[in-house]
């Protein structure tokens, strides 16, 4: 601190990056995944890949072959909710809700969900309306999405303080992480590989500099989703304690439905299909998200459309609201924003990539890897660096420091476990029977099994060996998913390679190569002799001692690279 | 605070780990909890004093304060001192304090 401003930036990035690094890697890979949540959800019904292949329809007969269903399933419901075919999501689905909570529900936006009516949902054919085939209950990639910002086990309040928290400390990890290189597109074209600590640390700069606006970005965009609970001063000084008004100027699209209390009394539902085509036509035939209907079949009865997010960045979607008895235009909302909401609903947009073609929610999805692999190889860096200090003791028989066992542990519960579990995740889809009754819970509770399996394993063994173990059975686990998958009712590779399922063909062989690629690092790991390494580590050991302290340490190493350079290490 | 620390003061003169130790938790504390004072403060005044429609100035002072929240803690671990951290952070503090206490009604 006292030794320039790059210096204490150095030990800011180290220390802020450790004490996060470990649940910050889980947020990154959980809501990696989360992109292609859609199709990991897929995959993990299989009884819906053989009746995927369903013919296109248009938008509007979809939404009147839901209606026909809903009217002879749940005519009275107070809400029904149709989730259109669109060119990502071929399914029809409609849900719909069940007499009403006495308690009166909450604001949206501003508080978390609140328990509505039981809420019922089916797949059905966009073309007959018939239902297909119920699915075996999962929460599917959905859980992984949860898992990224509420976590597991906790009230959704305190896990979504835990990230926020979480990524601000990301945030400044990152920004002052950019301050400390004095050469950071040089950095970029630096790998040196098998030196050990330098390897790290140029594995650590490359995932970090290739994708470095991807993770300011992704950062302080998730810092935006949530931004009115971390940071509430301005509406509290601004609106003061007035909810209703505050959602309805700040989060305009809850106005959509309308709030004000309509007739109850009986009336017939206009047809939606030309609601729907009226809402098309008015955003140049834009596709359509989803239909609300409200009060279906009283005087009081709306219909809302809500705009498709494909080809606009924004997560605010125009809505349009028609009248359910008389098929009037009501209101319509979200085309003309203003500046700042407009730039809010673009940076939740962003966050949320849903907005873009398959090539860019790949570039995404792999950055997003990119910045796991970089919180992985920031994590090891500081081991390896810290086990230096403990060369001397080690040549002699002696032990490492308990914090050094820790974050050995926590590494390789956070950095092998995770994987490890996620892919028991996917094997306990398909194993545990589809007709169990409270499968989807069980599912998350053997999740959370294989982990902690993994973090008890790792803490109390954290060795190179472990290490290889865990990230050995994650990669034999999601490679040999493409082999699971045909053999327990899924489309197989072969067949679902045809048009209409690439969902199910790019989950398996996503799996595939990650698997491989888990499996080639356990082989790596097993191949390294440590002995060269170890008379390394004593020369580095030597040297060290000259300084003081893990911070001049650590400043050492990230601000003068070639300071530690392998050079002075004999052959 | 345990003895080692009481005795080094007594003693006037704390041992070097230790004074880097609380020169740390006084930079900590400066960075994360006056930082989030701070930008909760620019929050609050850009909401109420940007010449926009209350719905913009309350979304463009929240968006900012993330912003000012990141160079806050930077400064703090930054400056030249830990006396230099807290003084940084105060300086934009208190007149946005007292400007929002005015237009809050504070003096009613």
């Amino acid at each position: 601190m006292k030794d320039g401003f790059r210096q204490s930036m150095a030990w800011l990035h180290t220390w802020s990056g450790l004490l996060v690094g470990w649940v910050l890697f889980m947020v990154f890979l959980a809501g990696t995944s989360a992109y292609f949540r859609d199709e990991i959800s897929f995959w993990m019904k299989p009884e819906l890949h053989a009746v995927a292949r369903a013919a296109a329809t248009s938008q509007p007969l979809a939404a009147s072959a839901a209606v026909n269903f809903l009217q002879a399933k749940a005519a009275s419901s107070p809400r029904w909710t149709v989730d259109l075919p669109s060119s990502r999501e071929p399914a029809l689905r409609a849900s719909w809700a069940g007499p009403p909570a006495p308690r009166a529900s909450g604001a949206p936006g501003a508080s978390p969900p609140q328990r509505r009516g039981r809420q019922e949902s089916a797949t059905l054919d966009p073309t007959t309306g018939e239902r297909m085939e119920t699915p075996r209950q999962t929460r599917g990639g959905d859980f992984f999405y949860r898992l990224h910002f509420d976590l597991h086990y906790m009230p959704a309040r305190w896990g979504r303080w835990i990230v926020g928290v979480c990524a601000m400390f990301m945030l400044v990890a990152i920004v002052s992480g950019v301050v400390t290189h004095k050469r950071i597109f040089k950095d970029f074209f630096t790998f040196r590989p098998k030196k050990g600590q330098r390897s790290w640390l140029d594995a650590h700069n490359a995932t970090a500099v290739l994708a470095l606006p991807y993770h300011l970005m992704i950062t302080y965009t998730g810092l935006v989703t949530l931004m009115f609970m971390y940071m509430p001063w301005g509406p509290e000084v601004v609106y003061k304690g007035d909810q209703r008004t505050y959602i309805s100027e700040v989060f305009p699209s809850s106005n959509a439905a309308g709030n004000a209390p309509r007739s109850t009394a009986p009336a017939p539902l206009r047809p939606v299909a030309e609601m729907a085509q009226a809402a098309s036509r008015a955003w140049d035939s834009a596709p359509i998200a989803r239909m609300v209907v409200s009060n279906p079949n009283t005087a009081g009865a709306t219909v809302t459309f809500h705009r498709h997010d494909t080809g606009s960045l924004s997560s605010i979607q125009a809505a349009m609201v028609f009248d359910g008895a008389t098929g009037a235009l009501l209101s319509h909302f979200g085309d003309d924003l203003p500046a700042a909401s407009q730039t809010r609903g673009v940076l939740y947009g962003l966050h949320l990539g849903r907005f873009s073609a398959p090539l860019v929610r790949w570039l995404f999805f792999l950055s997003g890897l990119a910045g796991s692999v970089m919180v992985a190889t920031g994590l090891l860096l500081w081991a390896v660096k810290e086990r230096q200090k403990f060369a001397k003791a080690l040549a002699k028989g002696g032990r490492i420091g308990f914090g050094l066992r820790l974050v050995d542990g926590l590494n390789i519960t956070a950095v092998a476990g995770l994987p490890l579990a996620m892919a028991v995740f996917f094997w306990a889809n398909r194993l545990i029977p589809a007709g169990l009754a409270g499968r989807a819970d069980l599912e998350i509770g053997v999740f959370f099994g294989a982990w902690a399996l993994c973090a008890s394993a790792g803490l109390a063994l954290p060795t190179r060996r472990m290490w290889q173990l865990q990230i050995g059975i994650a990669g034999a686990l999601l490679a040999l998913v493409p082999m699971l998958n045909p053999l327990t009712g899924g489309a197989g590779l072969w067949t679902s390679m045809a048009p209409g399922l690439w969902r199910v063909a790019g989950f398996d062989s996503s799996c595939l190569m990650i698997g491989a690629a888990l499996l080639v690092a356990a082989r790596t790991i097993g191949v390294r002799k440590p002995a060269g390494a170890r008379k390394r580590v004593q020369i580095d050991a030597g040297r060290s001692a000259a300084t003081h302290g893990a911070s001049k340490e650590t400043e050492g190493l990230l601000t003068s690279p070639d300071s530690l350079s392998a050079a002075k290490v004999p052959r | 605070m345990n003895s080692r620390t009481q005795e080094a003061m007594a003693g006037g003169r704390l041992s070097a780990p230790m004074r880097h130790r609380i020169e740390v938790m006084t930079r900590a504390v400066a960075g994360i909890g006056g930082g989030y004072v701070l930008s909760s403060l620019c929050a609050a005044a850009l909401a109420l004093f940007l010449p926009l429609a209350r719905a913009e100035s309350v979304i463009t002072g929240t968006l900012a304060s993330f912003v000012i929240y990141t160079c806050a803690v930077m400064w703090a671990f930054a400056a030249r001192s830990a006396a230099w951290a807290w003084g940084g952070l105060a300086a934009p503090a208190v007149p946005l304090a007292i400007a929002l206490w005015l237009r809050l009604g504070g003096a009613s």
